[in-house]
């Protein structure tokens, strides 16, 4: 087999494109004896899916019609809909999370599109957290709502909201006191960003849940508190390295450029270095945010009924729906996949719209 | 001409929500002391539970449900008159012992095994004890086992945290055997080892092994061994230096089983408002001589009753004949019919 | 600045200065903010203490002697039911290595493997690979392991065990392979020898510049059979063949993997092997195509073009991402929990719930770990300012 290790060619035309597809296909003997065992395990992929997800799955009736079918259990899915998605929160105020679903929603998507790039989105998303909790925890209007009783995909969403947009906040100091000149306030950086990065984030939640709580004595320290509190910080040991990546970047004549014009320390990083170093990373950014997305299943360990958790819990309830972990693993599944999917794509699209504006 | 700059107002910002945060997540409390202050202040009872349908669990509207779950409503009833002013966490029987002792709950209602080192060396109080169990054996009947000492060489599944995984090594050392344990802490797996096939038996309070069995798709195939390997009394559990508190889980659990000795259910129990019995006058606040000599509400217990049920409607409700579940009520009797449960008097 | 004034007098001066220059500017306020953070970390720590002294916890390491009265699924060492804390948080770490040892190997063949077929020239074959790499990045690690550890139930019963080769076992108990086993006396002088000679037949050889003669090629072999050879004989060593089968409730004998260790491992190295993937693929791609150009000018073929001039350029970039990611695996195997695997969180967890010790089981586990990644993430620091200064890099 041999290696093309060749940058890609510039796109030739669409039936061109085919032909030479076809033909790479079928390039020797060999690659083509590898194309036909790959279609065929392609194929025999595909036909097990359909099979399990639409032939042979229940669509509709209880649990009777799930046990008569091998595949998939649709009806579990339709029956279950409300304690995967919104968790233990009270039936009755269902309205609130799925108000927060959306705000969060559109923030995210707002956040997708450069035109939109400005401080008043960087201010939505302080808002919009903010608002969710006051929301969720009906601190404006109704009822209370502890948050134990949080859960499902706005939860997971929200930890995660919180935890990404708290890094920021600690980590833009924490990159530059690791690119300071000042050799006391390095080290210091250099020591948090450290011990952080060197825990893994289960251990780091362990020591939010049981450590955390202990070092207010008399003060009642709510558990999600606790826990954003511990994956700000762990999520902006990453991101402070991430930025001074961004930073280290640039190349000097910014920084001289900018003292040249009389612009101080802080003027300067403010509007001359971070906002280009950020762009730089935007890639990276992505990558850590899906990273930190596909980390919140962790926050059930300590109790939290996130969307994953919400998900297994539907599936044990054996009684009713005995074997439905399979299609309740899938549908949690896909919704984490599609999210993250969109997020990975949208990367590299970003990236190639920014090289061509020229930013860089 | 101070033009504010991006970066300040975010800072300014992100105080404000830091401010937030730390207001809305801490409530600081007078005296630290009295979990009852801080109850009271935060205006719920949070509660740790496990997951285990019968004792505890969501429904599929989110509502928890279950035999441990109502007495957390009882306990909500006799703080708040609201049955609905409780907050339940699930939590692993690995976490919880350190979540109580970080503060993380008021109480556990998670089905915590009443034991010495608990008590003194983990620093524990217990209320009553609301179900009497014994660590039993789960098998799959075609193995052939029938008693637990036939288990020689077997895998055996044991759930991390529980006096179930410390009971199943001593009785093995006991009787000069061997075991493969399979220790698991995810108590939805629990069952999955023993469904599969991964252990032959699963062992843990005899309670929690019928609850798992009647949710098998064939219950009939398995088998509860005749042996308890131990005495598990599950009691609600508390943080250490608390009496106000204790008192009142206490006298909670303890309404519940006196309003059975006298046959009063939350049906019937507007008939004995007009009980001439001095005791039944007291103990539903007809008389309020005696709840206001304890600074309870005097309807503490009618309340209790009214709103949630007395401990045989709570059994039978959750666990009873008339539930999939079917159990015996067999310790979990009054003493006047020959079980264990028994209240002090209501005077 | 006390630290600098603890310094001896005589090179003080200079010293002193470099010191100062090291600090940099605004020194007293960089000091007071400095001392400003480590009393704050103290009154945390204290009031922990204040905590604890309230519920009645009293701090203490005192546990780590006592017996664990509870056994433990796996170990690599013996350990039962009664031994000390200590021992079976050792238990639990050396399952944590073997965990992280294993996933690391596993992953990087199967990532280094996914990446060069990616490159490989088959349309079909990139885009599977990418398939791939698109699922496993995209979905949650913990919705993998869940996954994995569910399809290791579906194995048949231990009575109805799979035999896909003779006296080789697949079940739901795990997998079970036949071993060879040691006895009678201790095997490792001779394997340690074994080392030190292929050691010494590189360092002799690298000294002379030259091929070894068949002479000397015929020494060291000989070295090499006899030596091990005597001290088995010597020491008494006998070897015996260990095969599964199956006796009461279990297979016994053979060596075996536990389903949730294979599953653990499995979906590590199937998730990082995706992450390896991506990184070897931007790792070949940063080498420019006048490399490649320059390599064919000179008469080379692809394969050497690839040993000589492409790897070791794209091991610049991908030696300090790879190192990164083996360390995010052994982070991740604490994920061991989820599924049954028992690894020295669990065992720590267990230890923190039957003793009340939690605060200090946990600053354990904590100590545990920084224990692992300081010294790689260091490594990885150090490596990347060589570079650095070499100007080979520009971040």
């Amino acid at each position: 087999m041999t290696i093309l290790l060749e940058g890609a060619p510039l796109a030739p035309p669409k039936r061109e494109a085919l032909r030479r597809t076809i033909a790479d296909l079928f390039s020797s003997p060999f690659n083509a004896i590898v194309t036909v065992i790959v279609a065929g395990l392609i194929a025999a992929g595909l036909w097990a899916f359909l099979r399990w997800a639409i032939l042979d799955a229940a669509w509709s009736g209880g649990a009777e019609a799930c046990r008569a079918h091998s595949g998939a259990c649709w009806p579990f899915v339709r029956a279950n809909a409300q304690l995967m998605v919104f968790g233990v929160y009270p039936q009755d105020l269902l309205w609130r999370p799925a108000l927060s679903l959306a705000l969060m929603a559109g923030l995210i998507v707002a956040s997708m599109i450069p035109r939109f790039w400005s401080l008043s989105l960087a201010l939505g998303w302080v808002a919009v957290p903010a608002a969710v909790c006051l929301l969720l925890s009906g601190a404006l209007v109704g009822p209370r709502v502890s948050t134990n009783e949080w859960g499902g995909l706005p939860l997971t969403l929200l930890v995660w909201m919180i935890a990404f947009a708290g890094a920021f906040v600690v980590a833009t100091p924490l990159a530059l006191a690791r690119r300071s000149d000042m050799g006391g306030l390095r080290t210091a950086a250099v020591a948090v960003i450290e011990l952080v990065r060197g825990v893994p984030m289960l251990v780091a939640l362990y020591v939010s849940r049981f450590i955390v709580p202990m070092t207010a004595p008399g003060v009642e320290v709510n558990l999600f508190v606790s826990v954003e509190t511990a994956l700000i910080l762990f999520v902006a040991s990453y991101l402070a390295e991430i930025i001074r990546a961004g930073l280290q970047a640039l190349p000097r004549g910014q920084a001289e450029a900018a003292a040249a014009l009389g612009l101080g320390y802080w003027r300067t990083m403010q509007l001359v270095l971070l906002p280009q170093a950020l762009r730089a990373v935007i890639p990276a950014l992505v990558n850590l945010g899906i990273g930190v997305l596909l980390s919140t299943p962790l926050v059930a360990v300590i109790g939290m009924t996130d969307f994953l958790s919400a998900v297994r819990e539907a599936a044990s309830h054996e009684q009713d729906w005995p074997g439905c972990f399979t299609t309740a693993y899938f549908v949690a599944g896909l919704a984490f996949f599609s999210i993250c999917f969109v997020a990975s794509r949208y990367s590299r699209w970003l990236e190639r719209h920014i090289r061509a504006d020229g930013h860089a | 001409m101070s033009q504010k700059t991006p970066i300040r107002q975010a800072a300014g910002v992100a105080l404000a929500l830091a401010a937030l945060a730390a207001g809305f997540g801490a409530a600081t409390t007078a005296d630290a002391g009295p979990t009852v202050d801080s109850i009271k202040q935060r205006g719920v009872i949070r509660v740790g539970v496990g997951s285990q349908p019968g004792f505890f669990a969501p429904d599929a509207n989110g509502k928890w449900q279950g035999f441990f779950i109502d007495f957390g409503r009882a306990l909500a009833v006799t703080v708040f008159n609201d049955p609905d002013k409780v907050e339940f966490t699930n939590t692993s029987p690995q976490q919880r012992l350190p979540a109580l002792q970080a503060g993380q709950f008021d109480v556990l209602l998670s089905g915590v095994t009443e034991t010495i080192v608990r008590s003194f060396k983990l620093n524990f109080n217990f209320g009553p004890v609301v179900f009497y169990d014994g660590q039993g054996i789960l098998v799959k009947k075609s193995i052939g086992v029938t008693k637990a000492s036939d288990l020689d060489g077997a895998t055996i599944g044991v759930q991390s945290g529980t006096t179930g995984e410390l009971n199943i090594a001593d009785f093995f050392k006991k009787a000069g055997k061997t075991y493969k344990p399979v220790v698991i802490e995810d108590t939805n797996a629990f069952s999955q080892a023993l469904l599969s096939g991964r252990a032959d038996a699963l062992t843990q309070d005899a309670s929690d092994l019928g609850l798992r069995r009647a949710a098998f798709p064939n219950p009939d195939d398995y088998v509860l061994l005749p042996e308890r390997l131990s005495k598990e009394p599950l009691a609600p559990a508390i943080r250490w230096g608390d009496d106000l508190w204790l008192q009142i889980v206490n006298w909670t659990v303890y309404a519940a089983i006196q309003a059975e000795e006298w046959g009063i259910t939350s049906q019937n129990i507007d008939t004995f408002l007009n009980s001439e019995d001095p005791a039944i006058k007291r103990f539903l606040g007809v008389d309020p001589s005696l709840g206001e000599a304890i600074g309870l509400d005097p309807k503490f217990a009618y309340n209790i009753v009214k709103k949630v049920g007395n401990y045989g409607e709570i059994f039978e409700r959750n666990l009873g004949k008339s539930t999939k579940i079917g159990f015996d009520r067999g310790l979990n009797r009054l003493w006047t019919q020959g079980g264990l449960l028994y209240s002090p008097p209501f005077r | 600045m006390t630290d600098a004034s603890a310094l001896p007098p005589p090179a003080g001066e200079t010293r002193l200065a470099a010191l100062a220059r090291w600090w940099g500017p605004h020194p007293l306020a960089q000091a007071i903010g400095l001392a400003a953070a480590a009393a704050a970390l103290a009154l945390l720590a204290s009031n922990v203490l204040t905590s604890m002294a309230r519920v009645g916890m009293e701090p203490s390491l005192d546990y780590l002697t006592q017996p664990a009265n509870f056994d433990i699924s796996e170990s690599l060492i013996v350990y039962r039911a009664g031994d000390s804390y200590a021992r079976a948080i050792l238990v639990g770490l050396l399952n944590t290595l073997k965990l992280a040892i294993s996933g690391c190997a596993l992953a990087t063949i199967l990532g280094v493997s996914l990446g060069l077929l990616r490159s490989a020239g088959n349309p079909l074959l990139a885009r599977l690979v990418d398939a791939y790499v698109e699922v496993a990045r995209n979905t949650p690690l913990v919705l993998q392991l869940f996954f994995w550890i569910a399809l290791t139930r579906t194995l048949p019963p231990v009575r109805q065990a799979l035999e896909p080769l003779p006296h080789a076992y697949l079940s739901v108990r795990g997998v079970y392979l036949p071993w060879l086993t040691v006895e009678g006396g201790a095997i490792w002088p001779a394997l340690a020898f074994l080392a030190l000679l292929a050691w010494g037949v590189h360092r002799v050889r690298r000294r002379l510049g030259r091929p070894l003669s068949l002479t000397e090629w015929g020494l060291a072999a000989a070295a090499a059979i006899l030596v091990p050879a005597g001290w088995i004989a010597a020491d008494g060593v006998r070897f015996a063949a260990s095969l599964p089968q199956l006796k009461g409730f279990n297979i016994v004998g053979g060596v075996s993997l536990t389903p949730e260790f294979a599953a653990m491992l499995v979906g590590l190295s199937v998730y990082y092997a995706a992450t390896i993937a991506e990184i070897v693929r931007s790792g070949l791609q940063s080498v420019t195509r006048g490399q490649w150009e320059a390599g064919r000018a000179l008469g080379l073929r692809r394969t050497r073009i690839l040993q000589l001039v492409v790897l070791p350029q794209a091991m610049r970039v991908i030696t300090p991402l790879m190192t990164s990611t083996w360390l995010d695996l052994t982070k991740d195997t604490t994920l061991g929990v989820l599924i049954g695997f028992t690894e020295v969180t669990a065992v720590i967890k267990t230890s923190a719930n039957n003793t009340g010790n939690a605060v200090e089981t946990i600053l354990v586990l904590v100590v545990v770990f920084l224990a692992i990644s300081l010294p790689v993430s260091a490594a990885i620091n150090a490596y990347n300012r060589r570079l650095a200064r070499r100007g080979l890099v520009t971040s």
